[in-house]
Order: structure tokens, then sequence, then C-alpha cells
């Protein structure tokens, strides 16, 4: 901190200078340049947002009362139709079963990534090598993992070989992928590799922000590992587990990468918004299919409510 | 029905990120009359024009020659090409503006009812068609939009080797006898017998690529709009999905079909892996060249009519791949014109590609040769506009992959559902549908 050179006094000019306005915008007492400025910094990113993600929204829901084909010039309305279709047509919404093979997935890669983390912010050995190795899958290009996932499960695959070198024998290993049964376990699995490492980062971060000090009078009561996990560290990132939650429950409603690029849906791994696509492009259904994506907006956002109001999101004090 | 798809999932991820082309806008040639028949061929074609293709493979080299020697034809006529992957989707989306190149295959997804709001009309369909074959495949109310770049007959690619190891000795012309044959692979050779591409899932829509071939009717497809239980015993579309289940449920395919690969299978049957793939005749190059690349003889790739015959002689069902459209929005609608019948009439591009000539006067390819010295009848299809009406409305996708890979999955056991109960579903979805589009 010693480059840092002292504040001259030009530089404290502009600091009161600075104050003076912040003190006059808090009086309400703005010249136009003033209420210019904050827009004009804030132009690009707004351009941006409102280009990319509320036009599309607001047009996803007009599309949401008609029946249009996704190509045509005229666009029927049609009310509620298509929000009525949806609620009385069981094949739609029963695709939401297979959520819940995703998000029991997520549950147990949020329990590996908090063990992971809390067993790294210790001291081990070669303790940034295995952080790299938790975290490169989440870097990794969904399409090229689940390429490499395919030829991981395929008969005969590298999981098969490597079963076959614990002693199995190679006839009875199951279909991993052609197996309807198996087959929504397998890509869940995918998944949680894949994902466990952005939970991992955040749980890492967040108990590296609690004091070391903390630590040593614990060590000092004599407190165990477990006991300093569970009094100490549980505690102090609740807030992130309960976002890893949302994100969890979220995330496991709207699954499509893996499932969609491995699969294409097929052998029963069809989600909720692998339907929507293929009703939308294969089938032509434009206005059912955005029916469809502003449910699941909607429940998403309610799942986050529901969550709010069990979990209040409250200040932690370290101290 | 059958084309070239490749890397469509890589694609699809990215073809977000579209890009902004910009269509070939020279100036002069301003005489826009846009009025139907001859309006657009009555001038001198002229300007620079964007052709859209799906042919990622050969837009360098066949195209690129193509373009040079149309230019030598028309001086004043420049042609650019813009081969995209996931054809069928990048081009869907960016007709919601009005730079989809000014030449462009019209996309099977968009429904005829919007032909005329998106292409130049060609002609009437009475003149077309005394040169042209596939004319009523883009035609609707009276004005025909598109004529197709080449024909496709539909049959089954085969590995003649493997057939040979079998102690195959002539070609199948019942279901039976086409199964024995499979049998007989699978016992008498390492081959897998039928791959399905399951994965891919496009190939595995052949059942109804093959509507016509077991009774020998144009009006097949016609016929089945107003059907309203196609999957009943003794009907067409029964017969042939029917032949799929069978093949599938006597374990004559591979052992894990959520596992196959398109780009592979071609290598798996030029190297004699594989012993049959149904496919449309474009496949044949592709299949020959697979053999080319892995040192086996192209010679080794067979092509067979679908394994029916109607008083002694197999059908074949023939239509056309992409028909080629003028964008309604282009600025050189006369050279664009000029460009689809010069492709059409003079380019030789059907011959090339191995397919059936659009022209009536044109030759059967070499690649055909053999195919059509096995007495196969060939039927020009009659499109129908109904057909894809009802089987949007039903959801159940006839040319997409899903419904025939419930089919696999049941025959192999997977899903615990049985060929009834999958062909009872489809029966009342696909009569349910017929009423609501009228």
């Amino acid at each position: 901190m010693t480059d840092v050179p002292a504040p001259t006094r030009e530089s404290q000019t502009v600091v009161a200078r600075f104050l003076d306005s912040l003190r006059a915008s808090a009086s309400g007492k703005k010249s136009f340049r003033q209420r210019l400025i904050p827009w004009l910094f804030l132009v690009v990113p707004l351009v941006l947002l409102i280009t990319f993600t509320y036009v599309p929204v607001a047009n996803m829901f007009w599309y949401s009362f008609t029946s249009w084909n996704g190509i045509s010039k005229t666009k029927k309305v049609v009310g509620l139709d298509n929000y009525t279709e949806f609620f009385t047509r069981p094949d739609l919404y029963r695709v939401f079963f297979v959520s819940l093979y995703y998000l029991a997935a997520s549950i147990l890669q949020i329990a590996l990534a908090l063990y992971f983390a809390t067993l790294l912010s210790f001291n081990t050995k070669f303790k940034n090598l295995f952080k790299g190795i938790i975290f490169f899958p989440y870097l990794i290009n969904g399409v090229a993992i689940s390429f490499v996932f395919l030829f991981f499960f395929q008969p005969g695959g590298t999981l098969d070989t490597v079963l076959g070198f614990l002693g199995m024998d190679k006839g009875s290993a199951p279909q991993w992928l052609g197996n309807p049964d198996i087959v929504n376990f397998s890509l869940a699995g995918t998944s949680v590799w894949r994902y466990m490492g952005l939970n991992f980062v955040l749980f890492l971060g967040a108990i590296q922000s609690i004091p070391g000090g903390i630590y040593e009078a614990a060590e000092l009561d004599g407190a165990s590992r477990w006991q300093q996990f569970r009094y100490l560290i549980a505690p102090s990132i609740k807030p992130i587990i309960s976002l890893s939650f949302i994100l969890a429950v979220s995330g496991s409603l709207a699954v499509f990468e893996i499932p969609f690029i491995m699969l294409d849906g097929a052998n029963g791994s069809t989600t909720f918004v692998i339907q929507t696509v293929k009703l939308a492009f294969e089938n032509n259904k434009v206005g059912l299919a955005s029916a469809m994506a502003v449910i699941l907006l909607l429940i998403v956002l309610l799942v986050t409510w529901i969550q709010r109001i069990l979990v209040p999101e409250e200040e932690v004090d370290l101290s | 029905m059958f084309r070239v798809r490749r890397g469509r999932v890589v694609a699809l991820t990215t073809a977000v990120a579209l890009i902004g082309l910009t269509a070939a806008c020279g100036s002069g040639d301003s005489g826009d009359t846009g009025s139907g028949a001859g309006g657009a061929s009555a001038e001198k074609p002229s300007g620079d024009i964007l052709v859209l293709t799906n042919r990622t493979d050969i837009v360098g080299t066949t195209l690129k020659g193509y373009a040079t020697k149309f230019h030598a034809k028309y001086p004043e006529v420049n042609v650019k090409f813009e081969a995209l992957t996931d054809y069928e989707g990048e081009v869907k989306t960016r007709m919601s503006t009005k730079q989809y190149g000014d030449v462009l295959l019209i996309p099977a997804g968009v429904a005829k009812a919007d032909y005329a709001d998106f292409f130049e009309p060609l002609g009437k369909p009475d003149e077309l068609t005394k040169k042209y074959r596939y004319v009523d495949s883009s035609t609707v109310d009276g004005e025909t939009y598109g004529l197709a770049t080449f024909g496709n007959a539909t049959g089954i690619v085969y590995n003649k080797k493997v057939f040979k190891e079998a102690g195959i000795t002539a070609l199948p012309k019942t279901p039976d006898e086409f199964l024995a044959d499979l049998q007989a692979i699978k016992t008498k050779t390492q081959a897998t017998p039928y791959y399905t591409n399951y994965k891919d899932g496009w190939p595995l829509s052949w059942p109804q690529g093959a509507m016509g071939s077991v009774s020998g009717d144009k009006d097949a497809l016609v016929k089945m709009a107003d059907n309203k239980a196609p999957w009943t015993a003794g009907q067409e579309k029964d017969t042939l999905d029917s032949l799929l289940f069978d093949a599938v449920q006597k374990g004559l395919t591979e052992k894990d079909p959520t596992t196959t690969n398109w780009e592979n299978s071609k290598n798996l049957i030029a190297t004699g892996k594989i012993g049959v793939l149904p496919l449309g005749s474009w496949a044949i190059a592709q299949m020959k060249d697979a053999a080319t690349k892995a040192g086996t003889s192209p010679d080794d790739i067979g092509f067979m009519p679908m394994p029916f015959q109607v008083d002694g002689a197999y059908q074949s069902p023939v239509g056309p791949d992409f028909n080629q459209a003028i964008n309604i929005n282009s600025e050189h609608k006369a050279a664009a014109r000029a460009w689809i019948d010069w492709m059409v009439t003079d380019s030789g591009y059907s011959d090339v590609v191995g397919g059936l000539p659009t022209l009536r006067t044109g030759k059967t390819p070499a690649d055909l040769k053999d195919f059509e010295a096995s007495g196969v009848k060939f039927v020009e299809m009659v499109p129908s506009a109904k057909l894809d009406a009802v089987d949007k409305q039903s959801e159940i996708g006839l040319t997409q992959p899903d419904y025939y890979r419930d089919l696999v999955d049941a025959a192999r056991g997977a899903s615990g559902k049985t060929k009834a109960q999958i062909f009872d579903d489809l029966n009342s979805k696909w009569a349910a549908a017929i009423p609501k589009v009228g």
C-alpha cells in the first residue's frame, strides 16, 4: 500500500466537489447535466438488456396468446387456449417427473461440493491441484461434455472397461443409456460432474471469507473438525447454501443441454424444455410452446418466492 | 424427405448467434415487378445474387464451379453462396427478416399456405409440369413456387460383400424374405444386419419415406391424410412401421441403439460392418465416398428397392429433394430465376449427386443403373398438404424421429409398451387431428 500517492490539493478538491454534488443530489437540486450523466453510463447495458431480454420475453408472452406457427406473417389470437391445452394434457406436464432425477442429483451435488470445499479450505496436500480438478469440468463446453459422456456410456465404452478392470463381467454391464430405468441416472450423474465445480467455487469463496482467527479460537477451545464445520462454517455460508438450492431447483426444472445433445430426448429422457423446443420447432406450435415457457418462468418465480419465505435472507454476523 | 444433415446439434446451440448477413444488394435493376408468372423472367438477368445451400461439403468445389460457368453465360450476374450447417433451423429463423438470400431451398418446416408470403411464383403448374418433374410439391392455389434440385428414389443401401458372405443371392421380395436375409447376416457374418441410427434419429423415419412402395399407389400420402386409422393391419403405414418393429424385435440391430452415430455409420457400412441402411438414393454417393476414404471398394455399396412387389415388380416412391425458390424480397429476381433454370437444366447437378433429374428429359444417374436394372417402377408421389397439417396438429411427427424411437424402444423390450399400444395411441391421435384441420 506504499505506492499510493499522498492526496494532493487537486485531488482533494475533486473529492470535495464530488461530495458537494452528492449533497446537492440528496437535497434534490440537480442540474440537467448531472441528471443526464448516470443515464449516459447506463445506455449501453440498458440497450443490451432491453434488446436481448425484455423484448424477447414480451414477445414470448404475446405469442403465447396466439396460434402462431413460427413463420406465418399472420398470428391468430386464441386467448387462453394454449394455457388451457397445457393444463388439460397430462402428456405435456408428465415430463416434470424427469426433473425429479435432476433435483435429487443436485442435492447430492451440493452435498459433495460442500464436502470438498470444506476439506480443501483446511490445509491439505496438493490443495490447488484438487481445486483445479474439481472446477475444471465447469469450464468445458456442454456440447463437448455430452460427446465425451456419450462415448463413456457406450456398450464396451470407458465405463464398462473400468468396471471390467474391477472384476465386473463384461456381459453383465447394463446399457447405461439404452435402459430407460437407468438412463436418467446416467444423465443426472453427468450433470453432477459438470456443475459441481460451480457450487464448489461458491462455497470455497464463502468459506475463505471467514476470518482465520475464528478457527484458531475454535481449535484452542478444542473443537473438532466436524464441530468447526457444524457451528462455524455452515452458519457463516448459509446464504450461499440457500442460493445454491434455488439454483438447483430452477436448474433441474430447466435441464436441456445434456439430455438433448446426448439423446435428443429419446428413451424417456425428455425434459420440459426439450419438449417445448420440439413443439415449437418440429410441430410448428410456437404459440403452445411459448405458453409452456411462460408457465416454466412462473413456476421458477414461485419456487424462489417460497424459498424466500421459508429461509429469509439474514445478515451473517461473524464477530 | 431425405437430405444431408450434419452437426445439427452443434449448429443448433450456436444458431442463436445468428449472423447479420447482408443480402446482396447491387444497384441498378430496379424493375421489380413481382407480378407472378413471366414477370420476373421477362427482364434481363443482372446483379449479384446470394444462393443459400445446405451442401457445406461441395460449396467450395462443385457449386463454385457452377457459379463460374453461370457467370460465363450471364456476364452481368455474380453468384455467391452461403452454406449453412443447420440449414432448416437457420433459414426458418432468417425468414422472419427480409434477408434470406435471393435463391434458397424451401425449408421443410414452412407450411405451404405461407409460400405466397415468402417466395416469388415461378409460373403455372400446367406449363411447368410439361418440362419438369415434382412440380406439385411446391404448388399452392394454382401457382408453383419452387423447382426441385433433384429427385430421390427410396430404397435400401446395402453392402454387397456382406450379402454375399451371408449367402444371399437374390434380392428380397417380401418383408419375410428381408428379415430372413438379415437373420442370415447376423448368423453368418460379423456385421450388424440393420443399423438404426436411433441417436441421430432422422434416418429412422424411412417408413414414411417408403410410403407407396407397398401399394405402388402414387396417392398413398393423399389417402393417408383422410384415413382415420392408418396403423391398422393391412394398411400401408402399418406394414412399413411393422417392418421396422420386427427387425428390432428379432434382434437384427445394434446392441445399444442410443449410442449410434450417423457419420460413423457411413464408414461402418463401407467396411462391411453393417448390412443395410434404408435411405434415399442421395445417400449412395456419400456411402461410396466413405468406401473410398476407408480404402474399400465403392462397388461394394449397392442400392435395392424396398422388399415389396406389386404385380411382380418392385416399387420405388420418388420425391423431390429440396425445392429451390426465389425470395420475394429479392432485388434481382430475373437473375435468380435464370440461376434456378440453369441449375435444373444445364448444370448436370443431379448426375453429380446421384439424384434423379428434375428435367423430364434428363437421364438416370450412373449410381442408380443397377437399381433400375432390378425392374423397379418409379412412382412419383403426389404430395399432400393436408397430411402435413394433420401430422403437425397430432404432434406425431411422421418425418421426425420421436415416435419411431418409441417403436424401437418397445421392440427391444426397453419401455414395456407393446406395438399394439403404440399403434392404438397413434391411431387415436391421428383420428382426433383430422377434423381439426378441416
